[in-house]
């Protein structure tokens, strides 16, 4: 039924640059951003009345690059299993944009941008930052491309919450969502760590209140943050089968080196993560993931009408982002009368499941497209 | 799946429910009835089932489905949101079927509920003559494997609305091949009951 799935092969991150002073973008805590960049890469091509766009948002940490390959890499983009000819985001159908987001350091307008009225990088200068204002600038960016409506927005985890905001911000232009792995607002639980994480990169010397451009990163800080994150994403299932109790090296060395593998693991996730991510942008981005809350009522608004179709997706072994968070978004869902399809996914990966344990999930979703994309009359190709 | 091939419980769910119709199936398995009244009734359908593997099959077709137990996917529902709420073969499957029969009135105008009938002649037979619990064409589990927990036969339903103060708009009593219109307790496989508040 499906063809072949190949690969994008090369794609470059492209930038659309807006809102330059005086017309800057407000913020919704007050405040405002301008000039803002924004990184994003497309795959496939648009049809001429528009209607094949897809928007993919992604997690905390990555960027536009969500598949293909970049000129002289050997790994693909973040969910290149997804995207492609013949995948669940089909670019022989589909228009396929991924959005990175500001405040982030991949290429759109954060923390360490340079701020034009001080010639140097913001730092804490940035103004806080919120998802709405994450989705507000994306909306720009999708106004720039041209499209009036979305045929689906889709992402995981921090890309999930973009997908609700969307919709609550801007429901007329997405006929339909995805939110994967994801939560109405952030919990305590959640909060809390956010806030380990935070305290592990303001407490290193090397952070310096946020002025360290030009020193180097705040890298025990910023690894500590992000040895926590990995032990989030992951089960305790998952860890067993990847690390179990095997050692590094032999026996048990009393010198607080890293004798098991998965300290070895977290050692190096941490290390390698400095070398890719902004430690302010680590703190202004888990700031506006505490603050997101579209609960009570607040995705859709009293009394209007919303016509987005939707596909909710969880994963059991997800402690991070449990199922009932996403039973939350369909019970608003079901008040409001809206079509939805919700589905908890068999996985051990934890919360890393959406990135990882992708066959099942990736033929749900190509299936709800079809339905999206081609209405009832796809009825009629699975006819038995 | 075309109609003349479906089960005859699916067929008389078919006739009962009109075009363009808002429809929840509680425990909709993977979807056959679903399918044909979103294709041919353009009725606006929506499932809830347990089962990973049917809501896999659910999805293949287009149906929106809720992957949910039937006991906790009816409370965020305002009243009246469906035209028809249905609980075929899943009502014997839960525990609370007061609460489930109510929640299923609230929800929905018209409530259709399909059960086995545990008062089949072959059902008795089997417990008078070999003192077995009994195994029939619509009750074809073992006794340590089935998913029923709630054994009630044709009047013992009746009973229940009628204690509960359901209305009983239509019962449809069905045999294996047709439906049954003599002494249905004694020779009915399963029943359809419409219901309404």
């Amino acid at each position: 039924m499906s063809k072949k799935e190949e690969s994008l092969g090369i794609v470059e991150t492209k930038y659309f640059t807006f809102a330059e002073p005086p017309y800057e973008m407000p913020l919704e805590f007050g405040g405002k951003l301008g000039p803002i960049t924004m990184a994003y890469e497309t795959y496939g091509e648009l049809n001429s009345d528009k209607s094949n766009a897809l928007l993919i948002l992604h997690a905390l940490s990555a960027d536009a690059h969500a598949a293909g390959y970049h000129v002289g890499d050997k790994d693909p983009g973040w969910w290149d299993a997804m995207i492609g000819p013949g995948k669940a985001f089909d670019t022989e159908k589909h228009f396929v944009i991924c959005s990175n987001v500001i405040g982030g350091c991949k290429g759109s307008t954060g923390p360490y941008s340079i701020d034009p009225m001080t010639g140097s990088p913001y730092a804490l200068n940035f103004p806080g930052i919120t998802i709405a204002d994450i989705v507000h600038a994306q909306r720009r960016l999708i106004d720039h491309l041209g499209i009036k409506k979305l045929l689906c927005v889709v992402g995981g985890s921090m890309g999930g919450m973009q997908v609700l905001q969307w919709v609550a911000s801007y429901p007329e232009m997405v006929r339909s969502a995805i939110p994967i792995a994801t939560t109405l607002k952030h919990s305590p639980q959640q909060i809390a760590l956010n806030e380990v994480a935070r305290q592990s990169i303001m407490s290193d010397p090397s952070w310096r209140d946020g002025n360290y451009y030009g020193y180097g990163q705040p890298e025990r800080g910023l690894a500590l943050a992000r040895m926590i994150g990995h032990i989030t994403f992951m089960s305790d299932k998952s860890m067993e089968e990847k690390f179990s109790r095997r050692r590094k090296n032999g026996n048990y060395s009393f010198n607080f080196a890293a004798d098991f593998e998965v300290e070895g693991y977290l050692r190096y996730k941490g290390d390698a993560f400095v070398k890719r991510f902004d430690a302010n942008s680590y703190l202004y981005i888990t700031k506006a993931i505490d603050y997101f809350d579209l609960s009570g009522g607040k995705l859709i608004a009293a009394g209007a009408k919303l016509d987005t179709r939707f596909l909710i997706i969880s994963f059991k072994s997800d402690w991070l982002y449990p199922s009932y968070q996403s039973q939350d978004i369909v019970r608003q869902l079901k008040i409001r009368r809206v079509d939805a399809t919700y589905c908890e996914l068999r996985s051990t990966y934890g919360h890393d499941a959406f990135l990882v344990e992708l066959e099942e999930m990736r033929d749900i979703i190509r299936h709800f497209l079809d339905k999206t994309f081609n209405g009832y009359e796809v009825l009629r190709i699975y006819e038995i | 799946m075309r109609y003349d091939s479906l089960r005859l419980d699916y067929r008389i769910i078919y006739e009962i429910i009109k075009p363009g119709s808002r429809v929840l199936d509680l425990g909709c398995g993977n979807g056959d009835l679903l399918y044909l009244l979103a294709r041919d009734k353009n009725a606006k359908v929506q499932g809830i089932e347990l089962s990973d593997e049917a809501i896999y099959q659910c999805v293949k077709k287009g149906l929106s489905v809720f992957n949910s137990d039937i006991e906790s996917g009816l409370v965020e529902y305002p009243e009246q949101s469906f035209d028809y709420v249905i609980l075929n073969q899943s009502m014997q499957e839960v525990t609370k079927v007061d609460f489930i029969i109510h929640e299923a009135l609230r929800v929905g105008e018209k409530v259709i509920v399909g059960f086995p009938n545990f008062a089949n002649y072959a059902a008795r037979l089997q417990l008078f003559f070999h003192g077995r619990a009994p195994m029939t064409k619509a009750l074809p589990h073992y006794w340590y494997d089935t998913p029923n927990v709630r054994c009630l036969s044709i009047s013992d339903f009746h009973e229940f609305c009628k204690e509960k103060k359901v209305r009983v708009l239509k019962a449809y009593y069905l045999g294996e091949k047709k439906q049954i219109l003599f002494c249905p307790n004694l020779f009915a496989l399963n029943a359809v009951f419409l219901l309404t508040r």
